[in-house]
């Protein structure tokens, strides 16, 4: 038991990560990566979606009708969207406004829908809540990540602040939107060189 | 504004997959042959022409800060603006499920060659990212509505198609082992993006 939760928490951060191999919710994310602080409200925004609706379905999963279960999921999925939305309206406007459609884009993140309909429907409520959390970890890793590369070179500072020295041309292209995507390509690739059974023929 | 330039924008200029990433799972997903890939595309200009009018519709009515004032005194100050996510979402996954009803009604051909993409385009950004967009561009009438979903479905299967092309060719290619199916599709996306960006220039 104690090697499954490990595996259920571990395996989305690396070997299953929801971004770079199952390749789900890449849609809402690459445009909020310009900056590492709202990729890092994202990814808090993402992990709190992601568990807590993991969590209320694997509560209700012996009562939904298999017919109209993709509705019931929605819904719950953007309930927790709205409150995220509503909490930070609340408490960090101007992040909410550079974030824009991009909150309400999560309730069609794959990865909710994903972990969900593969995890939450066959599992107890608390390992849910654990394996929806670690996926969005594993995702919220990924954004910051890029992000992370994309503000350095493209603007010289990190969260705001300066890091590179003043005589550092910004980079303009790291800040256009495919830039995330080739950054991404890169990201696959370096993970793929090491572990080389997730290769693809 | 102009609807001719509207329509031109919302295929280059804003183009979902490029400008703003919206659709990219099953973009990236559903691109390994073109065929299947066209599919995809007609489905998704399909269901953006239907659902966004009638979201539009629901915002200017029953959603917008004072939308409720037609039905009656007392109803002016209601602001139901919060629950536009929960509306969208329960009107474009009816829509989806409707229109699946009718394809496979009435035109079962196309309904075993689509089949199983419909039920996906419930969860596709693009669709969503659609409606929230003109919920933020605050479109004048239903018309421009209209021509702002067909617009940006045309620009989404323009992308699709053209990256499953491309899938195709490439897989005579000799790709680096680390780099194959997912990471180059990425670098190739990105490239395409680059070259996309020619038409953000353009005023219209």
């Amino acid at each position: 038991m104690n090697e499954n939760l490990k595996n259920t928490i571990l395996n989305p951060i690396f070997k299953g990560n929801p971004i770079s191999v199952l390749v789900l919710g890449i849609c809402s994310s690459l445009a909020v990566t310009v900056q590492l602080k709202g990729a890092c409200v994202m990814a808090l925004s993402v992990i709190a979606v992601t568990g807590l609706s993991s969590f209320v379905v694997s509560l209700l999963r012996n009562t939904i009708p298999n017919r109209v279960r993709i509705i019931v999921q929605l819904v719950v999925v953007a309930l927790m969207v709205i409150l995220v939305d509503q909490f930070l309206k609340a408490y960090a406007y101007s992040i909410d406004k550079q974030l824009s459609v991009y909150i309400g884009l999560i309730i069609t993140n794959c990865i909710v829908m994903g972990r969900i309909e593969a995890f939450a429907l066959g599992n107890k409520p608390g390992v849910s809540l654990l394996d929806g959390l670690a996926n969005g970890a594993g995702y919220g890793m990924i954004l910051v990540i890029v992000a992370f590369f994309r503000e350095l070179l493209g603007s010289g500072t990190l969260f705001g602040f300066r890091v590179l020295p003043e005589s550092y041309i910004p980079n303009n292209l790291v800040i256009l939107p495919p830039m995330a995507l080739i950054l991404l390509g890169c990201i696959v690739w370096i993970q793929r060189s090491i572990q080389k059974d997730l290769q693809e023929k | 504004m102009d609807y001719i330039s509207l329509f031109v924008k919302s295929i280059f200029v804003d183009n979902m997959i490029f400008a703003y990433f919206l659709g990219m799972c099953s973009y990236l997903a559903v691109s390994k042959n073109v065929k299947t890939a066209n599919g995809l595309g007609i489905a998704v200009i399909g269901v953006l022409l239907i659902t966004l009018p009638v979201n539009y519709l629901l915002n200017k009515f029953v959603l917008q800060p004072g939308a409720l004032a037609w039905l009656g005194e007392g109803f002016e100050n209601v602001d139901l603006s919060f629950l536009s996510f929960i509306i969208f979402i329960a009107v474009i996954a009816a829509i989806v499920q409707i229109v699946e009803m009718v394809v496979e009604k009435f035109l079962p051909a196309l309904y075993s060659s689509l089949g199983i993409f419909l039920p996906l385009i419930a969860v596709n950004c693009a669709i969503l990212g659609g409606s929230l967009f003109m919920q933020q561009k605050d479109f004048a009438s239903c018309g421009e509505a209209a021509v702002y979903a067909l617009g940006s479905g045309i620009g989404w299967y323009l992308a699709i198609v053209a990256l499953a092309a491309i899938r195709e060719k490439m897989s005579y290619s000799h790709v680096p082992a680390g780099l194959k199916g997912l990471g180059i599709t990425f670098i190739v996306v990105g490239m395409m993006g680059i070259a996309f960006m020619a038409f953000m220039g353009i005023k219209l």
